[in-house]
């Protein structure tokens, strides 16, 4: 039973407590550059589903044949490789997809949050809390993109998914730009971390 | 004129973190102080252009010929990776005063999306850059080494701006991440300016 529980405190850190992107703060590039539509954003997400739950499990499989000092260089080859293959996937069966998220579709293997998840868990522990692990986060990574990307398309295209939702005339133009990004993400941190000193407060005083 | 139209355009029109985003992890988090920002953009800039040369070198020469394009992820991360560590190496052996000014953001460089971004940009994706131009050698390290001037350049004036902002009374909620992302905001509606001029 308390097998169990530790399983689902694994899978379920990465959703709230350790969020990457509004508690970790990993992978930042894409948080930004990919949240201009909850499409994108989509997409990202399930691309680093795959990415970081296929290179958990191997890393976690091969954990006890690689040596230390030369860890880092073989996860970048599991990561990079798995890369390759979500962007020969994408390109051939989602073309408009693989287009609008461009470069950061390669970039997937330099966003620390996989190298991080590699490092800090799968190589320390068995295949299946690693692949919970990894989903959890990749879940939770996927979550917060789509928070970000719901309110730049929303408020700055008035669209949600690409259906109209708000008129032209009340449009924040500015959120669906580059800078925009910036802007909604700082909110919704500040936003999270009143939650989390409210809670942190909460839990002193009982 | 050409280099010249490309060079603005990458410095401030198509700013590396403002616009492009690459690069934010070490934007928000070495630019606290002036001087560790000052040492961060001349590791990138020497890094990113070095990096962007072999880039273009190995995709014309040997990805292209033998259509193992596909292969560029893998092939990059990797010359990346071997070549900041190379660098490391040589900084340490035969320049001292370099190697403790640069040498803690040597390894921080290779995850760097800058890095990678700025070669797979200049050679797999050279259309958004260049447009119909064929880049040559050329066209690509002054590319190269506008982008990390840009991003030296906005680095620095970050952490100026986030020097000052120690002084003032921020809501706690508010304070680290929030309000960089703010500023960041602010510089980056800036930079939007320098757009019309390209």
């Amino acid at each position: 039973m308390a097998k169990q529980k530790s399983m689902k405190s694994v899978f379920s850190a990465g959703l709230i407590k350790q969020n990457p992107v509004f508690v970790q703060f990993l992978g930042m590039c894409p948080t930004l550059a990919v949240t201009g539509s909850v499409e994108n954003a989509l997409g990202m997400g399930a691309g680093v589903v795959f990415v970081l739950v296929v290179a958990n499990l191997v890393v976690s499989l091969i954990r006890n044949y690689v040596p230390r000092e030369v860890r880092i260089p073989i996860y970048i080859v599991i990561i990079a490789s798995l890369v390759t293959i979500l962007e020969m996937f994408m390109k051939a069966f989602v073309p408009d997809l693989a287009a609008s998220l461009g470069t950061f579709l390669s970039l997937i293997v330099v966003n620390c949050l996989i190298l991080g998840r590699a490092e800090a868990f799968a190589s320390k522990n068995k295949p299946i809390p690693s692949v919970l692990d990894g989903l959890g986060m990749a879940l939770g990574f996927t979550g917060g993109l789509v928070l970000i990307a719901f309110f730049r398309e929303l408020l700055g295209a008035g669209t949600f998914l690409g259906m109209q939702v708000i008129p032209a005339d009340y449009q924040i133009s500015v959120l669906v730009q580059a800078a925009g990004a910036f802007l909604v993400f700082g909110i919704l941190v500040s936003q999270v971390n009143k939650i989390r000193l409210a809670r942190e407060n909460e839990s002193e005083v009982a | 004129m050409e280099l010249i139209a490309i060079a603005f355009g990458a410095i401030f029109v198509n700013n590396v973190v403002l616009k492009q985003f690459y690069g934010l992890c070490p934007f928000l988090g070495v630019s606290t102080k002036k001087s560790s920002a000052l040492s961060m953009g001349a590791a990138v800039t020497f890094v990113i252009t070095l990096s962007a040369i072999i880039a273009h070198l190995l995709y014309t020469l040997v990805l292209e010929p033998n259509n193992i394009t596909y292969l560029s992820t893998i092939v990059f991360i990797l010359v990346i990776a071997s070549f900041v560590q190379l660098v490391e190496m040589f900084i340490k052996r035969f320049s001292a005063p370099l190697y403790s000014a640069l040498g803690v953001y040597l390894p921080l460089i290779t995850t760097n999306c800058a890095v990678l971004g700025v070669a797979i940009d200049a050679t797999v994706n050279k259309t958004k850059i260049f447009g119909d131009l064929d880049p040559t050698l050329l066209h690509v390290a002054v590319y190269a080494f506008g982008i990390s001037i840009g991003y030296a350049l906005v680095i620095f004036l970050f952490s100026a701006i986030r020097e000052e902002m120690d002084a003032y009374p921020i809501k706690k909620n508010w304070q680290g991440i929030p309000i960089a992302l703010i500023t960041a905001f602010i510089m980056a509606m800036i930079f939007v300016g320098f757009g019309g001029i390209v």
